[in-house]
């Protein structure tokens, strides 16, 4: 609650969020504003457990017994935040939820399409309780619409979006996104969204709806592959294509992730033009690097799968090491494909940047979470507890917020409506 | 009018903002990117208009910078450097992904831009962040993605393949989420209390937090897990949930049921399509009716329960072998089941819903006598709405803001 001794100087100390989003695509908006301070009070249900928020208990999981208490990922998600229940099925647990609305600057959910409405809380119902309230609703095909009623989750809104076809080999299947990249980045888009209305209600007290569809989100994100359709007629469904690995926009060549010597270890290299191709034949040194066929980008991009043959050739012959280290001084742009230990435990710009703090879980103790990756010099982010077990800040914020007593709040448990 | 009118932003004209600055142009900031002589060298990158490569005709440059009006400045020329110095002093946001050194040697670093704005918001995306030893090597999408630990996580179950980058440039998307979420909480606190702030953004560091289990599983509990064909990277093979549709396009088929009710949709679903007779493991899928959920330590033990399980899964094989792609996407929504269709970019396009919401977006260029469909708002504003409010500026075609621009 405000008030509380440890907080730095927060930049969002001044915003509440009433918060009945969970999962990734909604707890992932706002679990950004609980870092840099906001005051987020996450509203689950104490019927089903907080069950609807299916990463209370997916896996991976800590070990314990109390199922919903055990998702790694619930964890992750809702840093900072304030948990409660409320039983949004009684009157009483209504009328707490309204009383929360009042107090807050904005709502935010990720239910599906008109669950809020039928709950009695949609914008209208809002902004009757609190006329500059700002209310952000994302769900995966948008409040209207043929779609209204479909149901998502990332990996159908990356499908549906266009995300999932252009990520893939050439002759191959999709390989789509090994995670859920929409959940992300559907959460980003909410945040700003949420962020942008917040802005303009500061400065014009003005609070409005925003009604966030994840597949347009995601659809956002194509914007070249997009043009060259409604402008040039190219599809990017095409013999050859998609073929993610190479780079038609900006156009590069070699340009791929090719085998080492080491079994499943693969190295990232990309010519961004002529220069960083001549570094890179000269570091490789061998005869085919002299194929004047190679000397321009248009020569490499014709012959692409001749080149990246014989780029994999040579890559293929050393250590994923050995690859790196013989291209990076040279100034061509280089990687390995981290695998998590390495990305995570032993890279000094993960650890160094401070991407990995340790918060306290009620239950679980100390746990590793994802920091944020900007830093802000004046009012920096602060984890500084883990996701909130099931109804742990009943008490703090019924009490501190609304004003009520601890008889009254033990009368709402055993009434069933916490 | 969007959420941020007033809102004045100079944009250094880099691939690595340049998302950022038209996430923050189409919501209504006043948004003025500054180029080099000759032009961003985001100009260059094609595909461009008829197949013409020209700075006036780059797809890429026209869909990053709608909104944005543009100036040319050399920020190795004194007088230049200066005038762009000028702007950023009455800027409310200075946004950029130059190296630190070019940035100092213009006067364009933090603390010389503070001193002569002190409400100012400076953000900078650099690939690993401003303070990293390794600053100033080069980096590409493709490379931001392999290190942090994205491509890892994406490709086939046939690990002979290679993994494999998710294409679109999302490396440089994810940077840009980050440089306008966090921008915009550094707006909110400037605005109600306090001075400007310098942001500062590393690439890396956000392609590591946009991994999901990759990361908080590996962090929380030491998880590992391995890439597979259309799905989420897991720490053993799991059943395949993409399939090829009776056109050659795929769908997602979504989860299988694990719950009575969703065993009662997929008969229901089989009706619909008159396929149930035809289905031979149906009477599984009846068996699978009576269940509530199914504990996943049943499937693994019990052969009846592993027998009714795959069978689901092969339901949605059997049905996908028979319907096209986006039948397969309605008919199982419409029966209450998720699943999705495997679009690519341009499909979204054309697709009903996408329509019927006006999410292709009609932007006028001039020069060609032409109007261009664009990707429309990842988000709708009932006050405030998200608009492309131009196309992207011609070289120099706002220079005179140079000098008089916020006066």
């Amino acid at each position: 609650m405000h008030g509380e001794h440890d907080r730095p100087p927060s930049a969002l100390g001044h915003i509440r969020i009433c918060d009945l989003s969970g999962q990734l695509a909604g707890a992932g908006a706002t679990r950004v504003l609980a870092a840099f301070g906001a005051e987020v009070i996450r509203i689950e249900d104490p019927v089903t457990k907080g069950l609807w928020d299916i990463v209370r208990q997916m896996g991976p999981k800590f070990p314990g017994d109390q199922g919903h208490e055990n998702g790694t990922g619930f964890n992750n998600h809702n840093v900072n935040k304030l948990g409660i229940t409320l039983n949004l099925r009684t009157p009483r647990g209504k009328e707490l939820l309204a009383e929360i609305v009042q107090r807050s600057d904005a709502v935010t959910e990720n239910f599906a399409a008109g669950v809020m409405q039928r709950l009695g809380f949609g914008y209208e119902q809002l902004a009757a309780l609190r006329s500059d309230i700002v209310y952000v609703s994302n769900c995966g095909f948008g409040q209207v619409g043929p779609y209204g009623t479909f149901k998502s989750w990332g990996p159908i809104a990356q499908a549906v979006s266009g995300m999932t076809f252009q990520s893939g080999l050439a002759g191959q299947p999709p390989a789509g996104w090994g995670y859920s990249y929409m959940d992300h980045t559907g959460s980003y888009m909410m945040g700003i969204a949420l962020l942008a209305a917040l802005y303009h209600r500061q400065r014009t007290g003005q609070g409005q709806w925003i009604d966030m569809s994840c597949t347009e989100a995601g659809a956002a994100l194509n914007g070249p592959a997009v043009l060259d359709a409604t402008v040039n007629g190219r599809p990017l469904r095409r013999p050859g294509s998609p073929s993610s690995n190479r780079s038609a926009t900006p156009a590069m060549a070699p340009h791929g992730i090719y085998p080492t010597s080491e079994t499943d270890r693969w190295v990232a290299i990309a010519c961004r033009h002529d220069d960083d191709w001549a570094a890179a034949a000269k570091a490789i040194g061998e005869p085919w690097t002299a194929d004047p066929a190679f000397a321009t980008l248009s020569g490499r991009l014709a012959e692409q799968d001749r080149l990246d043959a014989l780029v994999a050739g040579w890559t293929a012959g050393r250590t994923r090491q050995d690859a790196v280290a013989a291209l990076r001084p040279h100034g061509v742009p280089v990687a390995p494909v981290a695998e998590q230990r390495e990305r995570i435990d032993d890279d000094p710009d993960t650890v160094g940047w401070g991407l990995w703090p340790t918060v306290p879980h009620t239950l679980h103790g100390p746990v590793k979470v994802d920091g944020i990756p900007a830093h802000l010099s004046a009012t920096d982010w602060h984890l500084r507890r883990g996701g909130p077990m099931l109804g742990e800040d009943n008490h703090a914020v019924l009490g501190g917020l609304l004003g009520l007593s601890t008889s009254e709040i033990d009368q709402l448990h055993d009434d069933g409506v916490i | 009018m969007g959420p941020l009118d007033g809102v004045r932003v100079v944009e250094l004209s880099h691939e690595l903002c340049t998302w950022a600055g038209k996430l923050m142009a189409d919501l209504g900031a006043d948004v003025i990117v500054v180029e080099p002589p000759g032009g961003s060298p985001q100009r260059a990158y094609g595909p461009f208009v008829d197949d013409e490569p020209d700075p006036e005709r780059s797809l890429w440059w026209w869909h990053y910078n709608t909104s944005k009006r543009g100036v040319v400045a050399d920020l190795a020329n004194a007088a230049d450097a200066a005038g762009v110095a000028a702007l950023v002093a009455r800027a409310d946001v200075f946004l950029t992904a130059e190296p630190l050194a070019a940035l100092a040697a213009a006067g364009l670093d933090w603390p010389d831009v503070a001193a002569a704005n002190p409400g100012l918001v400076m953000t900078s995306i650099r690939p690993f962040g401003r303070m990293s030893a390794r600053d100033g090597e080069p980096c590409t999408d493709l490379t931001i993605l392999a290190q942090g630990g994205p491509v890892f996580m994406c490709g086939y179950d046939d690990h002979s393949l290679p993994p494999v980058r998710g294409g679109g440039n999302q490396g440089l998307h994810t940077a840009s989420h980050f440089a306008v979420l966090s921008t915009l909480v550094a707006l909110l606190h400037k605005d109600h209390a306090g001075p400007g702030q310098l942001v500062d953004v590393s690439a890396h560091a956000a392609a590591n937090v946009t991994t999901e289990v990759g990361t908080y599983g590996f962090l929380a509990m030491g998880v590992e897990v391995q890439r597979q064909t259309g799905r989420h990277a897991g720490t053993a093979l799991s059943l395949p949930t993409q399939f090829e549709c009776a056109d050659g396009r795929y769908v997602n088929a979504g989860l299988v049921p694990r719950k009575g009710d969703d065993f009662t949709l997929m008969l229901n679903w089989l009706d619909s399509l008159g396929l149930r007779d035809e289905f031979p493991l149906a009477g599984l899928l009846e068996i699978g009716t009576a269940w509530g959920i199914v504990a996943v330590s049943d499937i693994l033990n019990d052969p009846l329960t592993q027998e009714v399980y795959s069978a689901a899964r092969e339901c949605q094989e059997f049905i996908a072998n028979r319907v096209d792609a986006y039948d397969y996407f309605l008919s199982a929504q419409r029966t209450g089941l998720t699943a999705g269709v495997v679009y690519s970019p341009e499909e979204v396009m054309a697709d009903p819903h996408f329509v019927a919401r006006g999410w292709p977006t009609p932007v006028e260029h001039p020069e060609l006598g032409r109007t261009i469909t664009y990707p429309g708002q990842p988000y709708r504003f009932t006050e405030t709405p998200w608009t492309i409010s131009r196309r992207a500026p011609l070289l120099g075609e706002h220079q005179v803001l140079l000098d008089t621009a916020w006066r």
